[in-house]
């Protein structure tokens, strides 16, 4: 029951061979038994849990059930805003809050009758790529866990790959849906800018931040997504258009599609078992019916670095809030407002956060500005043009989601080799281009490998059709992490 | 302006300069290592100083929006006692911080 996707749960309750409650149950005895390993979760909402089971089997009974999600007991990531139960953001500057509502996400998912199983664990405000800046605790990687589950979503990613919720969300600001998803071996998918609304989610870089699932197959995503997506009005940056039913034309397939495979994301030093798995891929959507053709985004190089001048530039922004008044930690003893913020927010936010804050105050400072974030600003111009230009040929870009397999933790104690594993990751942030990561192969000593999709603006169901497609024809999915069951 | 050739160097009244903008007290150490790590992340950026970005118009949203308006209709806002109940200090109906106007 913990390992099985929500669409054949869903399909488990409308015929009573199970019960929302008895397959809750069961995430929260695993979760029990294997979290304190695992450091997945953050808070765990057993009651809370335990009474939306109850409301979804009393739906079920009366042959009433409110869609596929019904029933399905989920993992939300920490930066997400829960009505009633804290929200921590991984940090310890937002000790005590509570917020007075959900995220819409979260609000559309409970609708829906999802289950919350709890909030997951973070990166401190989503900074980082292996969820070692969380400040509570590392979450480990199901598949060996001395390694990191990746980040910044790595509580999320570890709890679906491990049978400790069927499903979640996490958030993607450079890559910190995917990049995880693939170090877990699971699918993860973030949506174009503006598909899902950002209300109640604390934000980090305003222009970069997006929403969406993690699930255990491509169908669940689609699922999922469907039900998050769509206009909001809390939200003015996100976007009004019609929301397909993903799931229902995923059958489609690849076959005649175009797919780029930009030669910039085989890049030296990458793990030659990344790219072997990549290429077998290819050949495997060749077999169905794809076209694969070389693409150029020669920006590639520059990309990562655009987003280290943006992303820090909108967090120093967006963090100013946190001057210990309205909510959160508040340093005592200050004689006075300056010194209670400074001290505040000295206590508060871990050294990550700290750096992040200090390099996008220094790019929008005086004399400043115009060389380091009006520039980055125009290469992400370019950058959206190289993608333009391979989008008038393909359908589809098909690449490495990371240069490596997930790294031991410790491993990455220079904050920019830890940048740099997002090197792949960040370009569709950039853009704001949809783009998902599906299990593609497992590396000599069995860690997952993943395989990155980008699609064109909105055109989500090309871009699940064809991971669809590669995921049924291919073995990983059933493949499972050897925990305890 | 920094001049462009220059790898950029950023000095310890800089990391002073910068944390006071951005309210972040850092203790000594802390402040050492913050300009090594900042000094080893522009250095990285430089790169982008390779393009030529003459006339390229800057993108400051991934997707190209313009105003979203609403009907100007009085909608319910969060109720006070709800929004002061996360607060760290309040007094009554309001937050409360240490004395800013002197005596």
């Amino acid at each position: 029951m913990t390992d099985t996707p929500i669409h054949e749960l869903a399909d488990a309750y409308r015929r009573g061979e199970t019960t929302p409650t008895a397959v809750t149950e069961a995430h929260l005895a695993r979760i029990a038994r294997l979290d304190d390993r695992l450091g997945a979760y953050l808070t765990v909402t057993r009651e809370q849990a335990l009474r939306a089971a109850a409301a979804s089997d009393a739906r079920y009974r009366a042959g009433k059930p409110l869609g596929p999600l019904d029933g399905a007991p989920l993992a939300y990531k920490d930066v997400l805003c829960t009505r009633g139960v804290r929200t921590t953001c991984g940090s310890r500057i937002l000790d005590g809050f509570v917020p007075p509502y959900d995220a819409t996400a979260i609000e559309r998912l409970g609708a829906a009758g999802a289950v919350m199983l709890g909030k997951s664990n973070m990166d401190e405000f989503a900074m980082g790529s292996s969820t070692e800046y969380s400040a509570f605790k590392p979450t480990r990687n199901p598949w060996d866990l001395a390694r990191v589950p990746g980040g910044s979503s790595g509580g999320p990613a570890a709890a679906v790959a491990a049978g400790l919720a069927a499903g979640g969300l996490g958030t993607d600001t450079g890559g910190s849906i995917r990049q995880p998803a693939a170090f877990c071996g699971i699918v993860g998918l973030k949506p174009t800018y503006g598909r899902v609304s950002r209300y109640g989610l604390v934000a980090f870089g305003s222009s970069l931040d997006h929403i969406g699932p993690f699930a255990r197959d491509v169908t669940d995503a689609a699922l999922l997504l469907r039900a998050i997506a769509g206009a909001d009005p809390r939200d003015s940056t996100c976007l009004d258009a019609p929301v397909p039913d993903y799931a229902a034309t995923l059958a489609q397939g690849v076959r005649g599609r175009r797919l780029g495979v930009p030669d910039e994301y085989f890049i030296e030093g990458m793990d030659p078992e990344v790219e072997r798995a990549v290429r077998a891929a290819l050949d495997v959507l060749r077999g169905l019916g794809a076209t694969v053709e070389g693409v150029s985004l020669p920006t590639t190089r520059h990309a990562l670095a655009t987003y280290y001048v943006i992303a820090p530039a909108e967090a120093s922004s967006n963090l100013a809030r946190y001057d210990g008044v309205k909510y959160g930690l508040r340093v005592a003893g200050a004689k006075d407002l300056i010194e209670m913020s400074s001290r505040t927010r000295a206590a508060g936010f871990g050294a990550e956060v700290k750096r992040r804050i200090m390099l996008g105050t220094y790019v929008l400072s005086a004399g400043y500005y115009e060389a380091y974030y009006g520039r980055a600003q125009k290469v992400r111009t370019l950058v959206r043009r190289d993608f333009e230009a391979a989008f008038g040929r393909v359908d589809l870009i098909v690449a490495p989601m990371t240069p490596n397999v997930a790294f031991k933790h410790g491993e990455k104690e220079d904050p920019l080799s830890m940048y740099l594993n997002d090197v792949f990751a960040v370009p569709a942030d950039m853009t704001g281009l949809p783009a998902i990561s599906v299990p593609c192969g497992f590396s000599a000593e069995g860690l997952p490998i993943g395989l990155q999709f980008i699609g064109k603006a909105l055109d989500e169901p090309t871009l699940l059709r064809a991971a669809h497609a590669y995921e049924q024809a291919t073995p990983w999915r059933t493949r499972r992490p050897s925990l305890p069951s | 302006m920094p001049d462009a050739e220059r790898p950029p160097m950023i000095s310890r009244e800089d990391v002073l300069h910068v944390a006071r903008l951005a309210r972040l007290e850092l203790s000594e150490p802390e402040l050492e290592k913050m300009r090594e790590q900042l000094n080893s992340i522009l250095t990285y950026i430089d790169r982008l100083k390779e393009l030529d970005v003459t006339g390229v118009e800057p993108t400051s949203h991934a997707v190209p929006m313009v105003n979203v308006m609403r009907d100007d209709v009085v909608v319910p806002c969060f109720p006070r006692e709800e929004m002061l109940a996360n607060a760290p200090d309040r007094a009554g109906e309001f937050f409360r911080v240490p004395r800013i106007i002197e005596d």
